[in-house]
């Protein structure tokens, strides 16, 4: 059997294994076993998406959580790459937040949404703080590690070759360390985007995708539930393939860092 | 320092050790201090913004009438069970397929479209179909850190080499031995990096979900709880033992799995990355 004839059997059962899935759920809430709130049928929660999405109200969900993520991002790359590249260029700075990064990295993000409800009170401001905690350790991690892992014969010969600092840490040291650098930022997204779902259930405010998905198990509308979970998949599936895929692509493999971790 | 002649090598050691622990004392020394002085200032009301002293008092209070000890119990009885579940059914799953492509090819796809989405998500759904309490948090643990599991154990199965196989078979060995003696061996690093990813996600979600189901004990309900009645020192002292539960993680099982899978199977790769 070649390889195509292969291929293409692998995404005949697929499909085939997707349509019986969804066969089988449809049966099962059609068949009336369940309570039919709690197990929506699949032509209605396509009904509700649809009707959300051109209403704008799913719109606003989504936009109001990108937001949060991506403003939470953003504060957890400018804090965590300076400081991971300071750490692993100054001992000093590094015998200073070591230990306080050791201590703080094992505290779950969740664990500080009741602390900054209380603090920050319910909103943006709390779940964009969460956002921040989660996504800084793994961005602060990588960087450190990429840093101190540029080769040092590099570095040195940089340096025979007449390099100053300045162009020793664009030219070196920044695309020697890029591969953790891009790990470190595909984590640090992966964990925002956990973290602004949980924060928005528990510190809810009035808009936002996990808002949404808590805020209708009080009204038993599963069907709501699930088309927020669609475009929650969503959304994390075009940043994780089409945003990071890209970067990665102009990036590391473009400088020749192909050894790249295993997404 | 004309005493450093007579020290001997002994007592050598033992400054060291002392000046790494002044080391990685201090920071924690400096930031208990900046604290301190802003609480005690007043610039926050203390209930919202509590002394040092306070939260070391309600974290003794707590664990000597055994309130501390039973929620920590329970969060941890809570994640070994919801791990425990996660273990046994990605393992299965993973392993079979990475074995089979049939298994392979039907499972793949369901697990790629459930995967990407955050596992919390997930959760007002749980609580909706299994109930409030106790068995929906177990099962979301389990759900959320399946994943990274089945993942892992798939890759292994598949990341054995086929001239291994071939040669097992070439020498006579039955289908079970090859599992037992070439398969599972091989692919042991990666189960074991699945399972170090499924504990840790399942420890990230847990709080939460103790947060939004209804469970009368754990931590996570604990510093929820606590919010209700401005107790910030209680959840302090909530969060103190979480963070010291995942730092036991993280020191006792993570390391440990990672050093014994590096060390013994010699993957080194995964300690020198650097290209």
């Amino acid at each position: 059997m070649n390889e195509s004839t292969q291929r293409r059997r692998t995404m005949i059962r697929g499909l085939l294994s997707l349509a019986a899935a969804a066969a089988f759920y449809q049966l099962v809430a059609l068949s009336g076993y369940f309570p039919r709130v709690l197990l929506p049928t699949i032509p209605t929660v396509l009904t509700t998406l649809y009707d959300m999405l051109s209403d704008g109200s799913m719109l606003h969900h989504a936009a109001a959580t990108l937001y949060r993520v991506l403003l939470g991002f953003a504060l957890a790359i400018s804090v965590g790459l300076p400081l991971g590249i300071l750490m692993a260029r100054f001992k000093p700075v590094e015998n200073f937040f070591l230990p306080l990064v050791s201590a703080l990295m094992p505290i779950p993000s969740f664990a500080l949404v009741p602390l900054f409800m209380l603090w920050f009170g319910i909103g943006n401001l709390t779940t964009v703080l969460i956002v921040f905690y989660a996504a800084t350790f793994p961005m602060l991690f990588n960087t450190w590690t990429g840093v101190r892992s540029v080769n040092p014969i590099w570095l040195r010969a940089a340096g025979a070759m007449g390099a100053d600092e300045k162009r020793l840490f664009w030219k070196v040291i920044v695309p020697g360390a890029s591969p953790f650098i891009i790990t470190g930022m595909r984590q640090a997204f992966l964990r925002s985007w956990i973290a602004v779902v949980g924060a928005e259930m528990i510190a809810a405010s009035d808009y936002g995708l996990g808002w949404v998905i808590f805020d209708s198990k009080e009204f038993l509308q599963t069907d709501i539930m699930m088309a927020a979970l669609v475009v929650i998949g969503f959304i994390g599936y075009v940043f994780e393939r089409v945003v990071f895929g890209s970067i990665e692509r102009a990036t590391v493999y473009r400088w020749g860092m192909v050894r790249m971790a295993k997404g | 320092m004309h005493h450093a002649a007579t020290l001997d090598a002994h007592t050598a050691v033992g400054s060291d050790r002392l000046r790494a622990v002044a080391r990685n004392a201090f920071p924690f020394v400096v930031v208990g201090t900046i604290w301190e002085v802003v609480a005690r200032a007043g610039v926050f009301p203390r209930q919202l913004f509590p002394t040092l002293e306070d939260v070391a008092r309600s974290l003794v209070d707590l664990t000597v009438s055994g309130i501390l000890p039973h929620h920590a119990f329970e969060t941890v009885l809570r994640l070994l069970s919801g791990f425990g579940l996660a273990a046994i059914l990605g393992v299965g799953i993973g392993v079979l397929m990475g074995r089979s492509r049939r298994a392979e090819d039907i499972i793949l796809p369901l697990v790629s479209i459930l995967a990407p989405i955050p596992g919390l998500a997930y959760a007002p759904l749980f609580l909706l179909w299994f109930g409030p309490g106790e068995l929906s948090a177990v099962l979301l643990v389990a759900f959320v850190s399946m994943f990274s599991i089945i993942f892992n154990s798939w890759t292994g199965v598949k990341a054995v080499k086929e001239i291994w196989l071939r040669s097992a078979l070439a020498m006579g060995a039955d289908d079970r031995r090859v599992f037992r003696h070439v398969i599972l061996p091989g692919a042991l690093p990666y189960i074991l990096t699945g399972l170090r990813l499924g504990l840790a996600q399942a420890w990230r979600i847990l709080v939460a979900v103790e947060m939004l189901a209804a469970v009368p004990w754990g931590l996570g309900w604990l510093i929820f709880g606590a919010r209700e009645f401005l107790n910030t020192d209680a959840m302090m002292a909530g969060i103190v033992v979480i963070a010291l539960i995942g730092l036991g993680l993280e020191k006792f099982v993570f390391q440990k799995i990672e050093h014994y899978t590096v060390v013994r199977w010699g993957m080194m790769e995964a300690m020198s990355r650097s290209p």
